[in-house]
């Protein structure tokens, strides 16, 4: 089984590749394939290569989280559109108290962090109340959530001038004890991005997949994902199950935004939210995350590492004059082949089978 | 400026909303009512509107003197066919390959707005496509001269905005008083009956979602032509919030009609509000810029047990399983 789950993965990558590639050399034959090369491992290949690793690493942490926030909606049946929305929420209590915190001292990341864990929860709680009581599907609820998130956030952050930098539309820097701690592996890394958040998301990583594949609430979860009739029937409470999943969701979400924005960046500048009227990406990055690992918390990591891995692969790419959307058109690709890589997959074992004696 | 001026001026910006809206919504509606759930109706829009509004681009620039109003009706013809074809993605995974609706929809979604921006960018270097904005037919002979209701829709106004009324007007016919009307309904209701008295299933469902596609690549083109002088990769979220309309309109045209004028009278008021005097001095661009999303879920909330949804949305129809 396991093997089946990675061979259809591999498979929608070849087929966004694909797609990407023959989208590229329309665009322009001679710079395709070496901008291909460069997406796939060139761009790392360098004299920066510490530094651009650094940055690939520290980045692999948030998405990690938003993968793991869609991936674990994914096994309770539910479909978290909405990540983008918790995230945003995060990001903005991990921002608020990274600004305001200051009387709390060298434990000031912390606590921020922890605001953005329950700001996240606290947006996703609302459409699992919402689908738990009301019947309300879960992904109009979390649509109408995610402007509503985007642009009460906004509203919070003009209108206040602590935390808003008007001349840059963007928010003013936070405290130095808010930022995540790099320790020594930002002078390993050459002065990257990297941080401790690597490490977190990892933690947070081996926590999931400890209550998912250990614990009784984490199977009575999976068991709501599975059939959520059957699981009532047999006296799981399929409405707490419900709720919890999109909590925790929002909470993994609410963590990869302060995990992104608590963090000082390869210039000592830090990451700051540029206020504007569009959704962030990352909630939606989560979902091809999500897809491509198969909601298993250990292959949503690697996928993580690979959608990361092309993105920065991509931002490089432009040095070739090739533009860089091309990677978000490839991610689209991924998504859309792994929608029907499940049904793929059961057509070539049953082709396999049929050739069997 | 006297309460008719104010009126009149709010009025205006109301249509102005409200006409992308109703066509994306009604575009909703076809995909669902067939059973197809359509979620990507916002990168629909991108697609339609930057296919067309290049067109548009391209005229204006070397043939000058083209028509307006001409100009502006091939460009729609123009959003619409790439509208959907951009849906014939989702028909093809959600009906042949019985992916799941959501995360196709999700796919083109992400796919639309990155992929025309490479297009855009790959021949021009900037994403931003300008347009001269001179579709606006000042007065409309006689009907323009009637008062209030003249000034109001027969002033200032692109013939897209006709064309929108008369969509409306078209799918309540088509929806309540066509065979196709109600063999789509048919088939998003219960599709294993409609197949067993020899309708294809399959078949509707690509229509629906075509005309989909359609309806909401235009819509995009509205939306652009009338909000801005540039295409500039985006939609501001009009496609979701078409959704939230398509919801709060019960799937049934009619009602999309009043849903979608009161969506747009919220966005008209979100950016006129400081010109009404009792609102004079109070920041209320947030709170109407909110509410027709907080409007969407309570309505949601009353409706949801209740739901006049098509009972087969979203689920996959297998000839096998009948």
């Amino acid at each position: 089984m396991k093997n089946q789950a990675f061979i259809s993965s591999v498979v929608a990558i070849l087929l966004g590749l694909i797609f990407g590639l023959i989208i590229m050399i329309i665009a322009n034959p001679f710079t395709a394939f070496p901008g291909l090369l460069t997406m796939m491992g060139g761009w790392l290949a360098h004299q920066d290569f510490l530094r651009r690793l650094g940055d690939l690493i520290f980045l692999t942490g948030p998405m990690i989280l938003t993968g793991l926030s869609v991936g674990f909606a994914f096994k309770t049946g539910l479909f978290n559109i909405g990540a983008t929305g918790q995230y945003t929420l995060g990001m903005f209590a991990a921002i608020f108290v990274g600004i305001y915190g200051t009387f709390l001292g060298p434990t000031q990341w912390i606590f921020a962090f922890l605001a953005a864990i329950i700001f996240g929860a606290l947006w996703g709680l609302l459409p699992g109340l919402l689908k738990a009581y009301f019947n309300v599907h879960e992904v109009i609820s979390s649509i109408m959530l995610n402007y509503i998130g985007m642009y009460t956030v906004n509203n919070l952050i003009q209108g206040d001038a602590n935390l808003f930098n008007v001349a840059f539309s963007k928010t003013k820097a936070i405290n130095l004890n808010a930022y995540i701690p790099t320790t020594i592996l930002r002078d390993v890394f050459d002065r990257s991005a990297i941080d401790l958040g690597i490490l977190i998301a990892i933690g947070i990583t081996l926590i999931i997949y400890f209550v998912l594949y250990k614990t009784t609430f984490g199977f009575e979860l999976q068991a709501v994902g599975s059939n959520r009739f059957a699981a009532k029937y047999s006296g799981i409470k399929e409405n707490r199950s419900l709720i919890l999943s999109m909590v925790i969701s929002g909470a993994l979400a609410g963590a990869a935004g302060a995990l992104y924005f608590l963090a000082k960046g390869s210039v000592n500048s830090g990451n700051q939210y540029s206020v504007g009227n569009e959704l962030l990406t990352a909630g939606f990055d989560g979902i091809a995350v999500a897809l491509l690992g198969q909601s298993h918390p250990f292959g949503i990591v690697l996928s993580a590492f690979f959608i990361s891995f092309i993105q920065r692969g991509g931002y490089f790419m432009q040095t070739l004059g090739i533009k860089v959307e091309i990677i978000d058109v490839i991610i689209a690709a991924i998504i859309y082949t792994s929608a029907m890589a499940m049904l793929v997959k059961d057509k070539l074992i049953k082709i396999l089978k049929r050739k069997q004696p | 400026m006297n309460f008719m001026e104010l009126f009149i001026l709010i009025a205006n910006s109301t249509l102005f909303f409200t006409v992308p809206l109703l066509i994306t919504a009604l575009g909703g509606m076809f995909a669902e009512k067939s059973g197809v759930v359509n979620i990507s109706l916002e990168g629909t829009m991108v697609f339609g509107s930057f296919f067309s509004i290049l067109f548009i681009n391209f005229i204006q620039e070397n043939v000058p003197g083209f028509n307006p109003s001409l100009l502006l009706l091939v460009a729609a013809i123009i959003a619409a066919i790439t509208g959907s074809l951009l849906s014939s993605l989702l028909a093809f995974s959600a009906v042949n390959l019985k992916a799941n609706q959501v995360i196709g929809g999700t796919a083109i979604n992400l796919f639309a707005a990155p992929m025309v921006i490479f297009i855009a960018r790959t021949l021009n270097n900037v994403k931003n496509i300008p347009f001269d904005q001179d579709f606006n037919i000042q007065k409309v002979p006689l009907l323009g001269d009637i008062p209030v209701v003249g000034e109001i829709l027969f002033q200032d106004i692109n013939i897209l905005s006709f064309l929108g009324y008369f969509i409306a007007f078209i799918a309540v016919i088509v929806i309540y008083k066509t065979r196709f009307g109600l063999r789509l309904s048919a088939v998003g209701e219960h599709p294993s009956a409609a197949d067993t008295v020899g309708i294809n299933v399959y078949k509707m469902r690509w229509i629906g979602t075509l005309i989909s596609g359609a309806l909401a690549g235009l819509g995009g083109l509205v939306f652009v032509v009338s909000s801005s002088v540039t295409f500039s990769g985006q939609v501001g979220g009009y496609g979701f919030l078409a959704l939230a309309v398509m919801i709060f309109g019960q799937w049934k045209p009619e009602k999309i009609f009043f849903a979608s004028l009161f969506f747009g009278l919220m966005n008209a008021l979100s950016v006129k509000y400081t010109l009404i005097p009792w609102f004079d001095g109070l920041s209320l661009g947030y709170f109407f810029t909110v509410l027709p999303y907080i409007a969407t879920l309570v309505a949601l909330m009353l409706t949801s047990k209740k739901s006049r949804a098509p009972k087969a949305e979203g689920i996959p129809y297998d000839k096998g399983s009948r």
